[in-house]
């Protein structure tokens, strides 16, 4: 038997794994706030599964709660579908209901059942080691690991068995279409995925961290690359790292452990947010400096070439007085003429500066290309 | 069976405190409702979590309007950051939600197991808005309550032709000259105040739902937002007086899901039964010729 730590990281990081997968294409499909609501109505069919079979152990209590996760889906669809409310709040009457029924059932405490309310908000992680399997008398571990393993391992067979129909259902349903994917074949995959997924983390972890396993390791995964596998891949590793490095910050401050593991995701999509290498806001702002530089180069050499030869050469060519012509800062000035020096678009002869061969090549280029006026550079 | 609690002085209060709070809901609903910003409110009231803790921690106060602020900036802080999120990244509004919703609210567990480390029994209070617990309202919250929603309601009044324009048609409304921005700003802003409202009598986790179900049920009788507006208001009051006194009259209850499931309630039976557009009208006549009422 291992640890009681380590049996409680090893569960939630399985939990955090299986939910990342799903939550990809949740995410591509723009349906994240589906695995939202799923993750709220189960409860309803948890505590009604319950009232029918009155055995908290029942696998039915979670075969009912898919099938809520399911009918939830169907039932926002549908109700979409009859045009009496929008997409966004069919979503918002159909769970808060289901979630509410469920509330009220455990809250009357149902039969004998004692389920906590915080238990359901916050799951029960830190009793996750006192739940174990055991088989002919054998301790197999905490029942957790293995219920979320196989989550995992199903959801990874699924993926793999239609990579290529999700593939180009999340980037091109109407393609998809045309080939002859079913389209609802595989939204129904996605949601039973969906919901059983759900379903067996909510056990674990409880709502909110349900929530923020389907939804954040995804989105940060989106804002690191582009392709799907990568995606899939990160999106793992990233829920891996929301459940471990969450119950680092837990155990150290002695915080909530699901608490914790949403923050942690959310300090890793703010840190991907602000520094991914491509869609990151710093190097978007990098990016949009970049190409003001490389504009203001263009403007340079056509600013050069237009008085070359003529009489106010001296004047409007002159480094000195260049920033004054042109309505720059004399520091960026500086700095696009070096830039400009450096790819030998010109070259200084005392104040003055010259248009090399090359230079004029450019601007012939940019003029040519734009009729004349110089807009976006060449990327 | 006693009835005797309906003449209770304090049944009343908190009967009061909740038909404001749900009138409130479904006013500022409505004008979510037609922005489709439905699941903005969601997003919004799990954001306020945080914000609730963080004010009783730094101040180690328990009075609602500075635990109310607290809930309000952070649910401002939280709107902000789907709308940063959405423009400056590819995340859409979808995930966006979904982020802010579950961080914010995992950020708030965090603090309150900080909260109830507190060697005072002050923080025992502060559970009580996860799903809300009306019957907790002292005189003086009420005070508070009404006094924020009549200014709600009058802001509303003042600025009705406006609001009206940015709900249908925010194109048409900057092209009028109207500030969009600032009358969205404001607009956002009256939303927060009627969460955080909200928060005490429905709590955290469905308060979004006082927002979007009376709105939705008004939206099924009438076209018109005069109408529509009214309705809603009336609606949500209805959910929450029917609320708090089925959860006083059962015990036990929090009154968070029983005045959510009223209001459930409500929108169900009006898109079944409503006039035109009720749905068990459709169900009657065969064919597929079926009369669809505009959407929205």
């Amino acid at each position: 038997m291992l640890a009681p730590q380590v049996e409680i990281m090893l569960v939630a990081a399985l939990a955090g794994a299986a939910c990342a997968l799903p939550g990809v294409f949740l995410f591509l499909r723009r349906m994240s706030l589906v695995g939202d609501a799923i993750s709220h109505a189960i409860l309803f069919g948890i505590v009604a599964a319950f009232l029918i079979v009155r055995d908290l152990r029942s696998p039915w209590l979670m075969i009912g709660a898919a099938g809520t996760g399911v009918l939830t889906a169907v039932a926002v669809d549908a109700l979409r579908r009859t045009g009496r409310v929008k997409e966004d709040a069919a979503l918002g009457l159909v769970f808060p209901a289901l979630f509410s029924l469920g509330v009220v059932g455990i809250a009357r405490g149902v039969g004998n059942i004692h389920l906590d309310l915080d238990a359901v908000l916050l799951g029960e992680l830190a009793f996750a080691p006192f739940d174990r399997l055991t088989w002919g008398g054998w301790d197999l571990g905490p029942r957790g690991a293995w219920v979320m393993g196989g989550l995992l391992l199903l959801n990874l067979v699924l993926i793999l068995a239609f990579y290529k129909e999700f593939m180009l259902s999340a980037f091109d349903p109407d393609l998809a279409t045309i080939f002859g994917f079913q389209p609802a074949v595989l939204h129904n995959v996605l949601m039973g995925m969906t919901a059983l997924t759900v379903v067996a983390a909510f056990d674990v972890v409880g709502v909110v961290l349900v929530v923020a396993m389907l939804v954040v390791p995804a989105a940060t995964a989106a804002l690191l690359t582009d392709r799907l596998a990568p995606m899939l891949g990160l999106s793992v590793l990233l829920g891996l790292l929301m459940a471990l490095g969450g119950y680092g910050l837990a155990y150290a401050l002695d915080l909530s452990i699901a608490g914790s593991m949403a923050t942690v995701g959310g300090i890793l999509f703010a840190l991907a947010f602000l520094g991914a290498p491509a869609h990151g806001l710093i190097a978007q702002a990098r990016q949009a400096a970049r190409q003001r530089e490389r504009l203001a180069q263009q403007m340079l050499v056509i600013h050069l070439l237009s008085h070359e030869g003529t009489e106010a050469e001296r004047e409007e060519n002159c480094i000195r007085t260049l920033p004054a012509h042109l309505r720059w800062d004399p520091a960026f000035a500086e700095r696009v003429i070096v830039r400009a020096e450096r790819a030998g678009w010109v070259v200084r002869e005392g104040d003055l500066l010259r248009v090399t061969e090359a230079g004029r090549q450019a601007a012939q280029e940019i003029l040519g290309a734009n009729g004349g006026a110089p807009s976006h550079p060449p990327s | 069976m006693g009835f005797v609690f309906l003449m209770d002085p304090t049944f009343r209060l908190v009967a009061t405190g909740s038909a404001l709070i749900g009138a409130v809901g479904g006013v500022l609903g409505t004008f979510a409702l037609l922005r489709r910003q439905s699941l903005l409110g969601d997003a919004m009231s799990h954001a306020a979590l945080p914000g609730i803790v963080l004010a009783f921690l730094l101040t180690g106060s328990r009075d609602l309007p500075l635990l109310l602020v607290g809930a309000s900036l952070s649910a401002w802080l939280g709107a902000l950051l789907v709308v940063l999120i959405t423009h400056r990244s590819r995340i859409r509004p979808d995930a966006a939600l979904g982020l802010v919703l579950s961080v914010f609210f995992g950020i708030g567990m965090a603090l309150l197991t900080v909260a109830q480390r507190r060697p005072t029994a002050a923080q025992a209070g502060l559970e009580r808005f996860l799903f809300g617990q009306a019957a907790l309202m002292l005189p003086q919250d009420v005070e508070w309550i009404a006094r924020t929603a009549a200014l709600i309601f009058l802001l509303i009044f003042l600025f009705w032709k406006e609001f009206k324009v940015l709900a249908f048609d925010p194109a048409f409304a900057a092209a009028m000259g109207l500030p969009v921005m600032a009358l969205d700003i404001l607009l956002t802003t009256l939303t927060v105040l009627a969460i955080a409202l909200g928060l005490q009598a429905v709590g955290v986790v469905l308060t979004s739902a006082v927002l979007v179900a009376p709105a939705a049920a008004a939206r099924q009788w009438t076209n018109r937002l005069e109408r529509m507006v009214v309705l809603a208001g009336g609606f949500g009051a209805l959910a929450g007086v029917l609320g708090t006194l089925l959860s006083t009259w059962i015990g036990r209850l929090p009154t968070g899901p029983v005045i959510a499931l009223c209001a459930s309630g409500i929108a169900l039976f009006s898109l079944l039964f409503a006039p035109r557009r009720g749905l068990a009208w459709t169900v009657k006549s065969p064919g597929g010729k079926r009369r669809a009422g505009p959407s929205g």
